[in-house]
């Protein structure tokens, strides 16, 4: 075997991985039925379906953190049976699970080499894990300091190091669960170019993801799933996507065209909307420079911005979760300190992090508990919410957001990642907040998910709700916002009407802080802000 | 997953049958155990000797439970009982009437309220100043010793006070007193925790501390809330032990409770990680503590290996209980169940 390149893919060549009539199934729920699965040396693989359809279920089944029911596994031709990630790593099989697992307390290069430390002396040779992992860090494009605690970098840097680790790792099968869902273009293509590079290596690569430019440019094949059964495995090259669309909901997806129509008749009659919240000069040290910000009652304004550029925690300021040490805050012309979260929802202010699993999800909590916990934390302990009340809350969101399991006892932690996503935002929507700041809301989400939860956001918006949105794809901020601000190296540089914005003219935006000059749509409505702190 | 394998695998299941065998052991040894007599309108009998010494250790047991479920633990438990227990009875010796319903009310009273003091300081330790739970506590657990000496001026302060006598070792409508505390005790923290929000906003404190400040919860004042009930529950059963002896021994009262109190929640099922709690898991495992001691006098072990005893049937309710254990035992049966089915299909 040797280094056989993409010239064609369809060569048969003997799978690394064979999977064949894997059945799993855990209390009430048959997440796996009968499910044959196989990758090549050489190819990237990506595994399609909607949310909950098993595809973190096959991964776990196959790297042995599940047992499984029924069905055999084969690993370069040998039937195996892992009994925990530790076997499966041993054998060849490196993973990046959705749910990244790195420990905050330890520094970015020990979370890297832990379990495999270079040793020195009988000691661990902490210079040549420093080095190494800086090495793979860099690989990967990223300049964060190996010394630094992990806790410390955002969820997208965090991911960035679950992957340095993975792919350090000699490995035969490369498994990464939904690694992009919360990087950037310039990351996403950072990692392509590693994924690349290992599949010339004849390394066997899985890729899950939601998004299907990201499946169409990189991946060489692919396997669809529907609810816990095979659907059929596909040379990318040869599926339309509408096919691979309809192959994995069983039904042709409509909704998102119907937004787009809707969200241009919203922006002509926005106008004259009372302002809802405004910063003025907000700020915090270290995080974001003092910036303005005005958002409108009914307004959807989107934050865009580089990784790293102000935008979580800009948000964050405005959602009570860090403290703002300059500038102010002023709800419907009041003038507030938000000193914690609690006295922004209190103020019906929500705030929903983009990171799930540590500032979400109450994991061993039930779904309706999940639900209901800030509209029971605002009524206070002592005012319990009827537990008829609570039943029809948690139910009415269960089938407004298609929660599946449908089952509001199940534990969330037991959830898929894109339905433990729908549970946050349904926590969200409970206390019928006046400003929604949404931090990567649709995260791990399906493409039909995805569009239910913009429309319902969107239908919120036109009864009176505002909308702060922040999201790395720039066409979900183009379809739902009114108006685009856009961050840079903590500053706030510009502050638009999306009114014939276009991807290109805001990536332009993005990288050098200045309006593009040939884009004459954005030089007539911009008034001023070019430079920091940007003012309307 | 059939009706039996769902028994197996909740989470009391390993401590009733403990307690279950536990019950047999004696009964073997001892075939009067399950007789409950009535003497003077008093109820006796091994079960009732069980509910009554098991009583301060299930009071504390159940505070314990609520500051585990935050993450947290309390070691200083044996030493609040101590200083409650020594408060109490200076307050009485100090008094021109040791025997007066109002003298002792008097003194049960300051003592609940000091270890409401004290209560509010681990609180402070852990929430505000946020330092380590098993380090917070660990301060009082050994200072408090030391303030109980204090107060008590290293003697052993033994009072003479029927209406105090009556809260250890005393009968109420033939149930013994300290039994009726303990239940009262109980359900209070069960009602209020259960039929408010309170337990649920606990548990999400302890499961995830940010997710619960990001949805508003107001996590230092449970904390607060559940050191000082703690604390409460501490002195109560301080209490109950000095006036079973009638005696404070700064030294000894409540001396290693605090480690019967965190076996008791454990066994229960309230796993030490935080998070979901179980009250009436704690009240099976301090009664299953609390039968061990008394097995152990039943069936005649030698005391120098009670320690041991003792020791062993923990882990072994520990190992049941590991989801590990739970882990191999579920592929043991998956694989029985494989096959069987590839039995099936061949034949
Ligand atoms: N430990 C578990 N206990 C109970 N049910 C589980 C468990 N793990 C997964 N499930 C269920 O199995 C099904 C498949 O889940 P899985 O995580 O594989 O979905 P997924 O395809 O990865 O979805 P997503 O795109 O949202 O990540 C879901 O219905 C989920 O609720
Ligand atoms: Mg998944």
């Amino acid at each position: 075997m040797s280094n056989v390149t993409s010239e064609n893919t369809a060569v048969p060549r003997s799978p690394v991985v064979e999977m064949r009539g894997i059945s799993i199934g855990f209390p009430g729920v048959k997440a796996l039925d009968g499910v044959d699965f196989r990758m090549f040396p050489g190819e990237v693989h990506s595994l399609m379906g909607e949310n909950g359809a098993g595809k973190s279920t096959l991964i776990k089944a196959l790297t042995g953190v599940y047992g499984i029911d029924a069905g055999t596994i084969t690993l370069s031709g040998a039937q195996v049976s892992f009994s925990g990630p530790a076997q499966a790593q041993a054998a060849g099989i490196s993973t990046v699970y959705q749910e990244v697992n790195l420990l905050p307390n330890l520094s970015v290069a020990e979370n890297i080499m832990l379990g495999r430390e270079p040793r020195r002396f009988g000691g661990i040779g902490w210079r040549a894990m420093r080095r190494r992992s800086a090495e793979l860090l860099a690989g990967l494009g990223l300049d964060v300091d190996p010394g630094s605690l992990l806790g410390d970098h955002s969820l997208a840097v965090q991911q960035l190091i679950a992957i340095a680790r993975a792919i350090d790792v000699n490995a035969k099968v490369l498994i990464l669960d939904e690694p992009t869902s919360s990087l950037d273009a310039d990351e996403v293509a950072e990692l392509f170019r590693v994924i690349r590079s290992l599949r010339d290596q004849d390394v066997a690569i899985l890729f899950v993801s939601h998004f299907l430019d990201q499946v169409y440019e990189i991946c060489d094949r692919l396997t669809v799933l529907r609810n816990g059964t095979l659907v059929g495995e596909y040379l990318v090259e040869e599926l339309l996507r509408i096919d691979l669309v309809q192959k994995m909901i069983g039904k042709e997806l409509t909704t998102l065209d119907d937004l787009e129509q809707r969200a241009h008749a919203v922006v002509v009659d926005e106008s004259d909307a009372a302002t809802f919240v405004s910063a003025s000069k907000l700020g915090r040290r270290g995080a974001i420079n003092p910036a303005d910000l005005p958002i409108a009652a009914g307004e959807v304004v989107g934050l865009a911005g580089l990784l790293g550029s102000g935008r979580t925690e800009f948000a964050r300021l405005l959602g009570g979760i860090d403290r703002a040490d300059t500038g102010e805050l002023t709800i419907r012309g009041e003038t507030v300190r938000l000193r914690t979260p609690r006295q922004a929802i209190a103020r019906r202010i929500a705030f929903s992090s983009e990171n799930r699993r540590d500032e979400g999800i109450v994991g061993d909590l039930t779904v309706r508990d999940n639900i209901v916990l800030a509209l029971q934390a605002d009524r206070g302990w002592f005012r319990p919410i009827p537990k008829k009340k609570q039943d029809e809350l948690a139910q009415s969101y269960i089938q407004a957001l298609n929660i599946r399991p449908g089952n509001p006892d199940a534990l969330v932690r037991n959830l898929s990642g894109g339905n433990q996503q729908k549970v946050l935002l349904a926590r969200w929507l409970a206390i019928a907040p006046r400003l929604l700041i949404l931090d990567e809301p649709t995260r791990g989400i399906d493409i039909g998910a995805k569009a239910e939860i913009q429309k319902l956001v969107f239908n919120l918006a036109e009864n009176g709700m505002s909308v702060l949105f922040i999201s790395a794809e720039l066409e979900e901020v183009l379809r739902l916002s009114h108006r685009v601000v856009v961050l840079r190296d903590r500053h706030v540089v510009a502050d638009l009407e999306n009114d014939g914005l276009t991807v290109d003219s805001l990536l332009t935006l993005i990288a050098d802080g200045r309006v593009a000059s040939d884009d004459e749509a954005l030089a007539e409505i911009e008034p001023t802000p070019t430079t920091q702190g940007g003012t309307r | 997953m059939s009706g039996l394998a769902k028994v197996v695998s909740h989470r009391l299941f390993w401590p009733i049958v403990m307690l279950l065998v536990l019950f047999a052991i004696n009964l073997v040894a001892f075939p009067g155990f399950f007789t409950i007599t009535v003497r003077d309108g008093q109820l006796f009998g091994s079960l009732i000797d069980i509910l009554r010494n098991g009583a301060p250790t299930l009071i504390i047991a159940v505070g314990m439970t609520l500051v585990i479920a935050t993450r947290g633990i309390d070691l200083s438990v044996g030493a609040v009982a101590a200083i409650s227990g020594a408060v109490a009875c200076s307050i009485i010796l100090g008094s021109p009437e040791p025997g007066n319903l109002a003298t002792v009310a008097v003194a049960v009273a300051v003592a609940l309220l000091i270890s409401l003091v004290l209560g509010v300081w681990n609180g402070f330790l852990v929430a505000v100043l946020g330092i380590q739970p098993i380090i917070a506590t660990l301060i009082l657990m050994t200072a408090g010793r030391g303030v109980a000496m204090l107060i008590t001026e290293g003697q052993i302060l033994t009072v003479n006070s029927p209406p105090f006598k009556f809260l250890g070792s005393g009968f109420w409508f033939g149930v013994p007193v300290a039994v009726v505390i303990a239940a009262v005790v109980f359900g209070i923290a069960a009602l209020v925790t259960r039929r408010t929000a309170l337990g649920m906003l606990i548990e999400s404190v302890g499961i995830n501390p940010e997710a619960s400040r990001q949805a508003g919860l107001r996590a230092r004042g449970l904390l607060f809330a559940v050191y000082t009930f703690c604390a409460l529950c501490a002195a109560i059963a301080g209490l109950i032990l000095t006036a079973n002896t009638a005696a404070a021994d700064a030294n000894n009262t409540g001396l290693f409770i605090e480690l019967d109190a965190i076996l008791a929640v454990v066994i229960g099922g309230t796993s030490l990680a935080g998070g979901r709690y179980t009250l009436f898991g704690t009240l099976v495992g301090a009664l299953v503590i609390q039968t061990l001691v008394t097995t152990v006098y039943t069936v005649g072990i030698p005391p120098i290996a009670t320690m041991v005893f003792k020791a062993a049937v923990v882990t072994i309710v520990c190992l049941l209980q590991s989801p590990t254990t739970a882990a191999s035992i579920s592929g043991f049966r998956r694989r029985l169940a494989a096959r069987a089915g590839k039995g099936l299909a061949a034949s």
